[in-house]
């Protein structure tokens, strides 16, 4: 177990000297504007280059299309928006023989340093948190659009190419970046404190993985503004070779995501095998943990392919390579594999996170130990290998392997049993249990509720005879929006509410929270249950004109979505007004939480705790006669070095 | 899930009690809603019955969902029966009994799921050879194919058309599906440009067109009526407005519209490329051509710019 006992003291080495010198003014200093500025100028030198480099290249033949110059630009446009943020500054530092400044000249305190490179795993986890309900709400928003054009089988709010534009926008933005929507902000934040250490095992490819999302955001975003891009989140070819600009910025933000996605899995992975305290077992580490863990294992093996299935695609786009052309001896089938092989994965990347933090409150709300702690584990860890191994039945009617579709239905099905473990333990840890009815416990109880309805609706789809007719209807829309938002979305506003004590130290208003709830999961029940019938019927997805019979259906459908629109819109308010305005302190442990994240004082100090704690036993001992306390805080000077002092020997646990 | 159920061995005198309070909840509303299903509600869950693999897709939907509902019911009577049992008291801090786990329970749950999934492995394997592919798509070389001869039915999609092609009748070329009752059909699906789907919602068909690919699927129309033809795959702008209508007619009223349409077609069929199980996309401009003196146009196998075609 690699622990620095004394990191500050490593690190305060080299950066004695620069620190030294007058801090520069403030717009001098590498943050948000710089980074914009970095990435205006980028881009311009990419469009040049481009123009300079390839003028006379056509994407398709007869199209009269040039792509090099768009990709060319964002690509720089990254690259700037890295340089403006001074990611590489300490690079270029070390190799002209400078000594790197040190780490914390930036953090100023404040509100500014939200807006910097910041190395600090806490202003990440903040960063990260407000990043993603700005996401999330945007492309919410395009949801509402698509539901208002929903509302009449023939009348049109939209043309049909804005239609597209925004179905694209809307599903690409979300299953993008809500990957990340719980990793993001509460792995990178907790995961430390719920293991012990003073800081993440990779702090700058942390603070690069948020600083990449919303580079990836904003282009998606851009693609607007180059007329979108007509095939949705999945961009199979070709189509989406044949697709004007707008498919630059789709295949461009979503491998940017990737490569987001797989820098953040990096850092929780090594953060949680080699940063664990003392006496931080295998068999104590809280269940979020080993949430974390099992997503940044899918993040770091599913994002490559993602990344370079999209690469492919932008060099199919732009310098004619055809490895998704069948007429030049290149397979569509190619890119619907890539794409499913990263993209089922993907979807227990979005789920996984609230397993995690549904188990990890309903101890805390249930004052009983988790029921079955080695299954809840075993479970993360079953659907994660065996998410890499259903992807075909995306393809069930695609023309593919028919004599494969057995063993895909198989696997399929079998992953619904590592998923109820989660169902076991919610129920054996609620067996007479001391139940309190608290805004996150509301909230994790609405997951087991919707992920139930999701998960049993996932089976009907597993089966290829009934997926026939449910495969690309409204019922799948309906099955993953269950899964996805009832589930995912779900678990994030039960840790919003939950862990933002500890993050900002500054409670949600509970009653705001319960009305939240209450709309939210009705409104949420309200508008997909009925999308089921709906599908099965016959509409299909991303249609703009369906049968006149489903009108009322979906007319109900729409209104409810607008309903669901206003309870977020009640949440937003209730996080604006109670971290900005009424501001009402919480430092405690205003749940009786026996996390080990909750026994240092809120927002936690600068490097978490004062000495490395020594875990003395797990965290879910409630009502445990004699249960030690969950660390010790203050270990006896010398422990540690006694500890690792027989470590040949003896194994390195206090 | 009864069993899952069943009262853990220790401290068992008031245990026993709740699991079997919760078990006599379950078990009548769990036998309530199968017997709702698979009676009442069975006959009329979609697709229908309209032909051999939409029956065969109704009753695995059927199946499922008889399976499906006691597992739910069980998960939220517990749910529900703990909510309204198990609550913190009125000033009551005290912590809940210190449970860590119960072996037999955890073996018993992991059991039953496993016996439920392989038992639905093994009947959805079932009911995919049985009815020859049960609808879906199974590519240009299938495994599980009709006995008898078939009649094929050539479904080319393009943006944003089916079109339907009879190479047992002269590989006449025309935009409405028209399918003799009683008799296997082969459905051929291929596409001129992007991925799309041939979704026969009331026959449960389901075959992706694939540019260069002849994807096959095998139905055998049961009844008469009219079938809705959608596209099922995200192909572009017109998506939403890409679908047509069929009919299901006597097999002698078939013949009859066959023969005629063969006849009054004769003239276009002989510009229109030789039928083929898929079509060299550098031929589509002759394909265009001849379907443009047909009244038939498409997307020439480049993508429409935004404003074209002009918005309704």
């Amino acid at each position: 177990m690699a622990i620095e006992t004394h990191p500050e003291q490593a690190q305060g080495a080299g950066g004695g000297l620069p620190a030294a010198r007058p801090p520069r003014p403030w717009w001098q200093r590498p943050a948000f504007h710089t980074a914009v500025a970095g990435a205006v100028v980028g881009y311009l030198v990419g469009h040049w280059l481009g123009n300079f480099l390839a003028a006379n290249y056509q994407q398709l033949p007869l199209s009269d299309q040039n792509d090099m110059p768009i990709v060319l630009g964002y690509l720089l446009a990254v690259v700037g928006w890295l340089i403006g943020l001074g990611v590489f500054s300490d690079l270029a530092r070390q190799m002209i023989g400078r000594p790197v400044a040190d780490p914390h000249h930036n953090e100023t305190g404040g509100l500014a340093r939200y807006f910097r490179y910041s190395l600090d795993h806490k202003v990440v986890g903040i960063q990260y948190l407000v990043g993603m309900i700005i996401y999330f709400c945007t492309a919410g928003l395009f949801a509402i659009a698509i539901r208002t054009e929903l509302l009449s089988p023939s009348y049109h709010v939209f043309s049909s190419s804005a239609y597209v534009e925004i179905v694209g926008e809307h599903g690409t933005m979300m299953m993008m970046l809500m990957t990340s929507v719980i990793l993001g902000p509460f792995g990178n934040f907790l995961v430390p404190l719920m293991i012990g250490s003073k800081r993440v095992a990779f702090p700058r490819i942390e603070a690069l993985s948020f600083w990449l999302t919303p580079c990836a955001f904003l282009i998606l975003l851009s693609g607007l503004m180059l007329g979108g891009y007509p095939f949705g989140w999945t961009g199979y070819p070709p189509l989406s070779i044949q697709a004007t600009y707008g498919a630059d910025a789709y295949a461009i933000a979503f491998g940017v995501m990737g490569i987001s996605i797989i820098l953040a899995g990096f850092n929780i992975i090594v953060t949680v095998i080699c940063y664990r305290a003392p006496g931080m077992r295998w068999s104590r580490v809280p269940t979020f943990v080993w949430s974390m863990l099992a997503t940044s294992f899918m993040m770091v093996l599913a994002g490559p392919v993602l990344v370079g299935g999209m690469y492919m695609l932008i060099t199919d786009r732009t310098v004619q390579t055809a490895f998704f052309a069948d007429q030049l001896g290149g397979s569509s089938y190619l890119y619907q594999n890539l794409f499913w092989f990263f993209g089922h994965p993907e979807v227990y990347i979005l789920a996984l996170p609230g397993f995690g933090v549904v188990s990890e409150i309903i101890p805390v709300f249930c004052r009983k130990p988790l029921f079955g702690y080695k299954v809840a584990a075993a479970g993360m860890i079953g659907v994660t290998l065996l998410s890499f191994f259903v992807w075909q039945h995306h393809l069930f009617d695609s023309g593919i392997n028919p004599d494969m579709r057995p063993l895909f239905m198989l696997t399929t099905e079998l992953i619904s049993i590592p998923t109820g473990f989660i169902y076991l333990v919610a129920m054996g840890t609620f067996w007479k249990a001391k139940i309190r009815l608290t805004v996150p416990m509301l909230f994790a109880l609405g997951l087991y509720f919707n992920f139930l309805i999701g998960g049993i609706s996932g089976v009907f789809l597993s089966d290829v005879p009934a997926d026939t007719t449910e495969h690309g209807s409204f019922f799948v829309m309906a099955h993953f929006h269950y899964t996805i938002m009832g589930g995912l979305i779900f678990a994030f506003m039960a840790a919003v509410y939950y862990w933002l004590p500890k993050m900002m130290g500054i409670k949600l208003n509970q009653t705001l929270g319960k009305i939240h709830f209450w709309t939210m999961f009705i409104f949420f029940n309200s508008t997909f249950l009925p999308l089921f019938a709906v599908g099965m019927d016959g509409q299909p997805r991303r249609v703009f004109e369906y049968a006149r019979n489903l009108e009322t259906l979906n007319d109900w459908v729409s209104i409810s979505s607008f309903c669901l629109g206003v309870s977020i819109l009640i949440f937003v308010i209730n996080f604006v007004y109670s971290t900005v305005i009424a501001r009402v302190r919480e430092e405690g442990n205003p749940w009786q939480s026996r996390g080990l994240e909750w026994q240092v004082s809120s927002p936690p100090p600068e490097g978490n705790f004062e000495h490395v704690p020594v875990v003395l036993s797990g965290p879910y001992e409630y009502g445990v006669k004699g249960a030690p306390p969950v660390a010790d805080l203050n270990p006896p000077a010398g422990v540690l070095s006694a500890a690792f002092a027989g470590a040949p020997s003896q194994p390195a646990e206090a | 899930m009864a069993a899952a159920a069943a009262p853990p061995p220790a401290e068992a005198a008031d245990r026993r009690n709740h699991g079997l309070r919760i078990f006599l909840l379950w078990l009548p509303l769990a036998v309530a809603a199968d017997l709702v299903i698979y009676l009442v509600w069975g006959p009329h869950l979609p697709p229908g019955t309209m032909s051999s693999s939409a029956a065969s897709q109704q009753f695995d939907i059927k199946v499922m969902a008889v399976l499906a509902a006691p597992v739910m019911l069980f998960v939220l009577v517990y749910f529900g029966y703990a909510l309204a049992v198990w609550r913190q008291q009125e000033g009551d801090e005290e912590d809940g009994p210190a449970l860590h786990g119960n072996a037999r329970i955890q073996a018993t749950w992991i059991t039953v799921t496993s016996a439920i999934v392989l038992s639905l492995f093994v009947f959805g394997t079932v009911e995919l050879i049985k009815p020859n592919g049960a609808g879906a798509g199974e590519g240009p070389s299938p495994i599980w194919k009709p006995g008898s001869t078939p009649l094929q039915v050539q479904v080319i999609a393009q943006q944003w058309k089916f079109t339907y092609r009879y190479p047992q009748f002269g590989g006449f070329e025309t935009t409405a599906l028209v399918l003799p009752k009683g008799q296997w059909v082969q459905f051929n699906v291929t596409s001129l440009d992007v991925i799309h789907s041939f979704w026969a919602y009331q026959l449960g068909v389901k075959a992706d067109a694939n540019p260069g690919v002849n994807n096959v699927a095998y139905t055998k129309p049961l009844q008469t009526g009219q079938i809705t033809v959608r596209c099922a795959e995200l192909c572009g702008l017109w998506h939403g407005a890409m679908y047509n209508y069929g009919h299901v007619v006597s097999p002698a009223q078939f013949q009859s519209w066959a023969q005629s349409t063969e006849v009054q077609l004769a003239s276009v069929t002989k510009i229109l490329p030789p039928y083929a199980t898929t079509y060299d996309p550098t031929v589509i401009p002759t394909i265009n051509k001849a379907m443009a003196k047909a009244g038939i146009t498409g997307a020439n196998g480049y993508y429409y710019p935004p404003q074209d075609p002009v918005q309704p």
